[in-house]
């Protein structure tokens, strides 16, 4: 399993699953602008922990928690990037600051992460194309989102076999400096491109042979329609972006690090 | 050699596609792997030149340990053709394409170029020499694949499918030449499915089902048992089943070459 696990669609039923893709949709939209919204470490805490009930119901703790795994590596970059550029250019009144700053950045980008994980491991690619064209996203880019999204599995499929197969005719990929190993891959990326190439040629006509864009006026066998569950899910993320810009504007967050005196 | 010792294998996601396989390829031997779809051929015979690695047990190649050494050095000794030609033809000419492992290899110029020359030859492509292997056909483009790895000279060659999308002429040729190559001295490995390609060939053949080894031995006492056949989804050679339908009139059953089938029909013909 790889981190990427963390962004596919696991097909399982879950509450979570079953809320509309749009509902869900705006409601990752309001964690992604509530955690830009704010700097201070309790607020980015709170969105942190605020999933992890949502991510349980939905039953999908192993992928995400593999993903977060995954993103330890950037969390840690933005971590000391943020550590060093604060340190020396700015001004700042303690280390603790810094230190606790920087740590919310790094959170701010962990919760962005998890959010979208959490949309992308329990809303099929199909319900995701389903709720663009309901939006009135031409069917065209529909059909070309969802295509796109199912076919990364096949081409990282075909990737591993390619890369295989080149080994087998002595292709070491480990070794050498920068350019020799950028070089290295140029024996993979050749054939996966062509492949890909070729394999989209014969999904329009295969798709074209079964009559594609033969009527303007297409319709679905399955049609989305918001329940009641889907409103309160959207109410409650509605009331939890009005808190936060309220907050944003009238509270004053205090920091961790002087609560706690250090 | 190729040994097998007791090898399981389960991919990442989870699917067993081995277990508990054993068995021993002597050099110079002709072997066909068959069975069913997802029987476990193609992982078996990747793990010949280490691009998979046993979860349990070990496979060792001239006595050396598939997980002590890297894929590229153990594929100098074992040459893999891939089932599709098109997951490994990057280069601009058949030329290029072929000396390609070979400089992977480090051999030196001179050497190169004699070797490209013979593979060529060998194959019929020389007239293709500065071709993009992209232009070419999808049965040249196999040959391609299949001299681009012939080219070394491997001692173990390793076919995977090697008829599938080729005439029966080329078929022809392809047997010919894998005949060839074993009577030169190599171990020759095929995966397949075309039994009656297998036939013709008359190796021995390991038969699998469910990543186990269900049967092993010669070609005429594996592909003419009905049972053994059935379980691994394929079909008698259709010679066998006239034969076995024959039994009554006291035909043998075991039978699957068009000439000994002639043979024996015509000593029954004229005895009466």
């Amino acid at each position: 399993m790889s981190v990427f696990d963390g962004l596919k669609f696991r097909n399982i039923s879950s509450p979570i699953h079953e809320i509309d893709p749009r509902a869900k949709f705006i409601y990752v939209c309001v964690l992604f602008v509530t955690a830009v919204l704010f700097n201070q470490i309790i607020p980015l805490l709170f969105l942190f922990f605020l999933q992890v009930p949502l991510v349980i119901i939905a039953k999908v703790k192993r992928e995400w928690l593999r993903l977060i795994k995954g993103s330890i590596f950037f969390a840690v970059l933005i971590f000391v990037m943020n550590v060093i550029s604060l340190y020396f250019y700015g001004n700042y009144s303690s280390i603790a600051y810094v230190i606790e700053h920087s740590l919310a950045m790094t959170i701010r980008f962990i919760v962005l992460i998890e959010s979208f994980s959490l949309f992308f491991l329990t809303t099929s690619p199909d319900m995701l194309g389903l709720s663009l064209e309901q939006i009135g996203v031409p069917y065209e880019f529909c059909f070309a989102f969802t295509t796109a999204i199912r076919f990364v599995p096949v081409l990282a499929e075909e990737a591993q076999i390619i890369i295989d197969a080149q080994k087998a005719r002595g292709l070491e990929l480990e070794g050498g400096n920068f350019i020799r190993r950028v070089k290295n891959y140029i024996p993979i990326l050749i054939p996966l491109i062509v492949n890909a190439i070729r394999r989209s040629l014969e999904l329009a006509e295969a798709m074209e042979s079964r009559a594609w864009g033969a009527s303007k006026k297409r319709t679905n066998l399955y049609v989305l329609k918001m329940k009641r569950r889907d409103y309160l899910f959207i109410l409650l993320s509605f009331a939890m972006l009005l808190i936060s810009i309220y907050v944003w504007m009238y509270v004053e967050i205090p920091f961790l690090y002087q609560i706690l005196q250090i | 050699m190729i040994e097998v010792e007791d090898v399981y294998f389960t991919y990442p996601n989870g699917v067993e596609a081995l277990r508990g396989v054993s068995l021993k390829i002597a050099e110079g031997e002709f072997v066909a792997i068959m069975g069913q779809n997802g029987a476990g051929k193609t992982t078996l015979v990747k793990h010949f030149n280490g691009l998979l690695k046993p979860t349990k047990g070990r496979v060792l190649i001239d006595g050396v340990d598939t997980k002590q050494v890297s894929v590229a050095k153990l594929s100098r000794k074992v040459g893999f053709v891939f089932q599709n030609p098109d997951h490994q033809l990057f280069s601009e000419t058949v030329e290029d394409e072929i000396s390609f492992a070979l400089k992977n290899f480090g051999f030196d110029n001179k050497v190169i170029g004699e070797r490209v020359d013979w593979a060529l030859n060998l194959l019929g492509l020389a007239r293709y020499r500065k071709v993009s292997p992209f232009m070419l056909s999808g049965g040249e483009r196999k040959r391609v694949a299949l001299a681009s790895v012939l080219a070394w000279d491997p001692k173990i060659l390793i076919l995977d499918e090697p008829t599938i999308g080729q005439d029966s002429y080329q078929k022809e040729r392809l047997r010919q030449f894998i005949i060839q190559m074993n009577h030169q001295g190599k171990t020759v490995i095929i995966v397949t499915h075309d039994i009656e390609f297998v036939v013709e060939c008359e190796p021995r053949v390991i038969l699998m089902s469910n990543g186990k080894v269900i049967a092993d031995g010669e070609a005429r006492k594996v592909l003419t048992d009905p049972d053994l056949i059935n379980k691994s989804s394929l079909i008698l050679p259709e010679i066998t089943q006239v034969f076995i339908n024959l039994n009554d009139l006291g035909f043998p059953r075991d039978v699957m070459g068009v000439y000994e089938a002639k043979r024996l029909i015509l000593e029954r013909l004229k005895k009466t």
